[in-house]
């Protein structure tokens, strides 16, 4: 024991002693390239320190092993530390509403700075390079492009070009003659900078950043036009300037006379190489995922993992081959979303969007901070008054006359010309932030004397831009009176109309002989059509394609989640209290009962569900459907908060258990038919209470106790289980009989315990609240007869019985609107329900490593 | 495209058109030019044939509905001021124009445009667009992957959405409202060339 003890002491010693050199080292590790020589050795130093400690003469219970964790452990404190002060920030919203978050996250990270420099008396952590383009820029990057508008951002793709090329080259030429310019006339006193260096801080100081624009103008809302062009420019416009920084360093490596007109036409080669190159790295990767999700059918465990790991092969591949790695992950993002959406299971579609905004959202917060930090350091302050407010001043100055003169001429082609607030908006949006910062520290201090006066105006530029104009944009924004980003419902009205406007502009253009955008558009899209979709899609996927269709689907989303809301808020009691319980219960005696009787079950249930139906009551196989298509409606937006309320109120213990059970069998049943069902669903539950209010049952309670008893009774129960099951897929067979392969109704074995989960959710509706929404007439008028019959015929052939019933339909579909109607208002509770904290079932990725901490 | 023979003097009243419709001359010319050449056999007017005969509309879902309208109810012929009148509904909004105090509304503004929007749905041209008209224009441009009974139901959807006066059918008062938000200018205007 006092070996240990003594082996521990050592170790805290050492580590007390060397803790400056090992975090230093570490820093130094991931932070430069160029210094790896004088690295390797002084990480050996620490490494012999961990392991080279005295001979142990006994075996240690316990021992002090911080350098073997040491990097890890300070890349995962830091995280944490980074996140931790956006809680903090966040926490406080009076200050968030006048002071953007990157803003106050770049302070904390001058408070963090200042601790550790009153600690350590040296610049212990800064943003590397490294870190900052291999692991925390390319998720945004990523997730930037998956997550792209992609319609609005392709109908201004010509404005956002013109202004990432032009006006960026602009912005770097502009600064850095001008600076050239200052400096001749003798504004800068005595520095050692050529005009080539200040071409090559022009251009590193050219690119609006993507992330600052994102900060900010995610928290101003304004109009989605000028949102797209700022933003799209911002992510475009990286990549030239990365180019326009490699052509600028080689020039500078050059020297002045060795360059000549070859020379020159190389840069500008290189330039278009280097850009189209990224994209097209990009659009084959975007195909790639696409392609692979077509296939992930059994594995969508890991399922999303795919577009995470593609996303960044993308980078990296372009990178690798010293093209666009900025360009290439935002094609493959923008590319791929579409595929990706359809060809995933909804529930991966879900992961992939939450975990990307994890991913992104952390990253841009580790970013921010580190912004500050690196800003503690005594090495970059190097004041030049003249050379820094010049820089400030001209980034500034120049940006609002490129950005009015690009678009005062692209106005004249512009169906709507951008108005002249939003191009003050749009050059005031011109904010640098970490990319200017990560190009600046690569810069080679041989080569370039002045480096650090480059660093240090290159943070003031940032902190000016991000903090000052971050803070002043939003109060401008409203006293300018900028069009502001309407709070948009989806409507089907406005869907359907939208898309007749498209068809009448196409054909209005066929007629007046114009070749226009919309006549490109049709073009394009006939193309996707015809080519792209059958190859990059899954054919059960294409349906859901429609615009029409999607919104309608996910109106009946919501309106399953409303409807389970407002039953939940109507209390517990309510819920049981109606006819679907009972059924409940009659379908659990029914599964009971295949299990004793087995013999019976599959050809009554496997080959028929007709035969199911007409062989028994057909109310089980109602109450049935209703549970699947109640599952189906969680899968919606909103779907974690249904699931999570649900979860604390009923039968958790069920739950947990089955969810223990397996790490892959996560996933509640699918098909693709989903909004076919929904939308009976939906009818079937306005019939069920009809019925009941029409009876006026009340069911006694004891039943409901039983069936609840008998189902935790059932629960390790396997085989009734798969019973249930099979039913399930008989039904399933037998209603659509599409032939789909790729439908994969893989019931799995959870599904029964989600289902059994949500069954008081299917029955929220009861006599006390539903049935007097509608006037009684209505009520007189559908014999319960009716209401019976429909929805068994819907579930056994909806094509065909179902149609056939439909003239007698309206009414029903009418109180299906009327229901619609009725929920409104629990629109605002549900909305509060929306603002929940995200899902505590999605795992907290790991964070993303971010080097040197 | 089309013949470069016409002049502005051929064209009719163009002095009143431009009044109406906000168009230039060039917008004018241009525009008679494609008159003509859609005009095969210089009748001097254009007959729903000559629309049909464009390869682009065939291939149109609501390709048959546009030719509609613009033949005012009762007409089979369309001649070329109210064949400019029609377009001019594409125009992207002027918002100086209006400013001026132009005593009649432009085609290009909103109002009209909504109307001519609705006009594509309003089949029967009575002030309404009933359930079975938006039926039919869903059927048209949703395809054969969506059910008869799922079109049902979303048209029945989209009349609940904006029906106010429950009346079961969308009033042009409601469809404006309903569309409200949208941004018309932009997605119903069409960028003409000079």
């Amino acid at each position: 024991m006092a070996t240990l003890w003594q082996f521990t002491l050592f170790l805290c010693m050492l580590l007390m002693a060397c803790g400056g050199l090992s975090l230093a080292s570490e820093e130094a590790k991931t932070r430069n390239t160029q210094t790896e020589t004088g690295t390797a050795s002084s990480s050996n130093t620490t490494g012999e320190g961990g392991h080279g400690g005295p001979p142990i003469t006994t075996l240690p219970i316990v021992t002090w092993k911080w350098d073997h964790i040491s990097v890890q452990y300070l890349v995962a404190l830091w995280v944490l530390v980074c996140w931790l002060c956006k809680l903090l920030i966040e926490a406080n919203h009076n200050v968030t509403n006048y002071i953007p978050e990157s803003a106050l996250l770049i302070c904390s990270g001058f408070i963090l700075g200042g601790m550790i420099w009153g600690a350590d008396k040296v610049q212990t952590f800064s943003l590397s390079p490294t870190v900052f383009f291999y692991f925390l820029l390319p998720q945004i990057i990523l997730d930037s492009g998956y997550h792209m508008p992609n319609k609005l951002f392709f109908t201004n793709l010509g404005a956002i070009l013109i202004h990432a090329v032009i006006g960026t080259c602009w912005n770097a030429a502009s600064l850095g003659l001008s600076l050239w310019g200052c400096h001749m006339g003798g504004a800068m006193g005595d520095l050692d900078i050529g005009l080539l260096q200040y071409l090559l801080f022009g251009s590193l100081m050219a690119a609006v950043d993507p992330v600052a624009v994102l900060a900010v103008f995610d928290q101003v809302h304004v109009n989605e036009v000028l949102f797209i062009i700022v933003f799209g420019e911002s992510l475009l416009n990286d990549g030239v300037t990365v180019v326009l920084f490699n052509v600028f360093d080689a020039f500078v490596s050059l020297g002045g006379g060795r360059i000549n007109a070859a020379e020159i036409i190389k840069g500008i080669v290189s330039f278009f190489v280097v850009a189209f190159g990224g994209s097209l790295v990009g659009i084959a990767f975007g195909i790639l995922i696409s392609l692979l999700t077509r296939c992930t059918k059994n594995i969508q465990i890991i399922e999303p993992g795919f577009i995470f790991v593609m996303g960044y092969l993308s980078y990296l591949t372009a990178e690798m081959l010293s093209l666009s790695a900025i360009l290439s992950t935002t094609f493959c993002g923008v590319l791929c979303q579409k595929y990706v959406r359809a060809n995933m299971d909804e529930s991966s579609v879900q992961t992939v969007k939450y975990a990307m905004k994890v991913f992104a959202n952390g990253s841009e917060t580790i970013i921010f901070v580190f912004l500050g930090i690196s800003a503690i350091d005594k090495v970059i302050w190097v004041w030049n008054t003249g050379f820094i407010l010049l820089t400030v001043f001209f980034v500034f100055v120049y940006r609002f006359i490129g950005v009015f003169f690009l678009q005062w001429i692209l106005n004249r082609y512009r169906l709507v010309p951008v108005e002249l607030i939003d191009m003050v908006i749009m050059s005031y949006g011109g904010l640098r932030g970490a990319v200017a910062y990560g190009l600046a520290v690569l810069l080679d201090e041989k080569k370039i004397k002045e480096k650090n006066l480059m660093i240090c105006t290159t943070l003031i530029v940032v902190y000016f831009t991000v903090i000052l104009q971050g803070i002043t944009m939003k109060p401008l924004v409203m006293w300018l009176k900028v069009k502001r980003a309407a709070v948009t419902e989806v409507s089907l009205l406005e869907k359907i109309t939208n898309k007749m406007f498209n068809h009448t502009l196409v054909a209005i253009e066929d007629i007046s002989g114009q070749i226009g955008d919309n006549y490109f558009r049709s073009k394009w899209r006939h193309f996707e059509e015809k080519w792209m979709t059958p190859f990059l899609m899954k054919p059960s996927a294409r349906k859901k394609q429609d615009d029409v269709f999607d919104v309608f689907h996910q109106l009946n989303l919501k309106d399953a989640m409303e409807y389970v809301t407002e039953g939940e808020r109507r209390g517990s009691l309510e819920f049981v209290r109606n006819d679907s319980a009972i059924l409940d219960f009659k379908k659990k005696l029914e599964s009971e009962y295949t299990e004793v009787m087995p013999d019976i079950p599959p050809y009554m249930i496997n080959d028929h569900g007709a035969m199911f139906t007409m062989g028994r009551d057909h109310i089980p196989s109602v109450s049935l459907e209703m549970h699947e298509q109640t599952m189906k409606a969680m899968r919606g937006a909103e779907a974690v908060d249904v699931h999570h309320l649900l979860d604390q109120h009923l039968y958790k213990s069920r739950k947990q258990y089955r969810h223990g059970f397996s790490r892959s069998d996560f996933k509640i049943n699918r098909d693709e038919k989903e909004v076919q069902e929904i939308f009976q669903r939906t009818m079937r539950n306005r019939l069920e209470s009809f019925k009941s209010a029409k009876m006026g049952v009340s069911p006694p309670k004891t039943i409901v106790k039983y069936s609840k008893k008998e189902q935790q009774e059932k629960t390790p129960n396997g085989k009734s289980v798969s019973k249930t099951k099979l039913c399930h897929s008989g039904d399933e067979d037998f209603e659509f009989s599409e032939g789909d392969s790729a439908s994969g109704y893989d019931s799995s074995y959870p599904s029964f315990s989600m289902r059994a989960t949500y069954r008081p959710g299917g029955g929220i509706e009861n006599p006390a609240f539903v049935p007097d929404l509608y006037p009684t007439d209505l009520l007189q008028e559908i014999p319960p007869w009716l209401a019976e019959s429909e929805p068994d015929s819907s579930m056994v052939a909806p094509s065909l019985r179902a149609q056939a019933n439909l003239p007698n339909s309206p009414m029903e579909m009418r109180r299906l609107g009327l229901l619609r109607a009725s929920t409104r208002s629990t629109d605002t509770k549900q909305m509060n329900n929306d603002q929940l904290p995200p899902p505590p079932t999605s795992p907290p990725p790991p964070p993303p490593p971010s080097g040197q901490m | 495209m089309g013949s470069s023979s016409s002049s502005r003097n051929k064209i009719p009243n163009a002095q009143e058109l431009m009044r109406q419709t906000g168009f230039s001359s060039a917008h004018l010319l241009r525009l008679h030019d494609r008159f003509e050449s859609l005009d095969r056999d210089n009748r001097g007017y254009l007959s729903p044939d000559d629309f049909e005969a464009l390869g682009g509309l065939a291939m149109n879902p609501i390709g048959g509905r546009i030719i509609e309208a613009f033949f005012s109810s009762g007409q089979d012929t369309v001649d070329f001021s109210s064949f400019v009148r029609i377009l001019a509904h594409f125009r992207p909004t002027d918002r100086n124009r209006n400013k001026e105090g132009t005593q009649q509304e432009l085609p290009s503004s909103r109002t009209r445009k909504l109307k001519f929007a609705f006009q594509l749905y309003d089949l029967d041209r009575d002030g309404k667009i009933s359930r079975e008209e938006l039926l039919q224009v869903l059927r048209a441009m949703l395809g054969l992957q969506v059910t008869e009974e799922q079109l049902q139901s979303i048209a029945e959807r989209a009349i609940q959405e904006a029906d106010l006066d429950k009346d079961d059918a969308i009033s042009f008062d409601e469809f404006k409202k309903s569309l409200e938000k949208m941004d018309i200018d932009t997605k119903m205007s069409v960028s003409f060339l000079k």
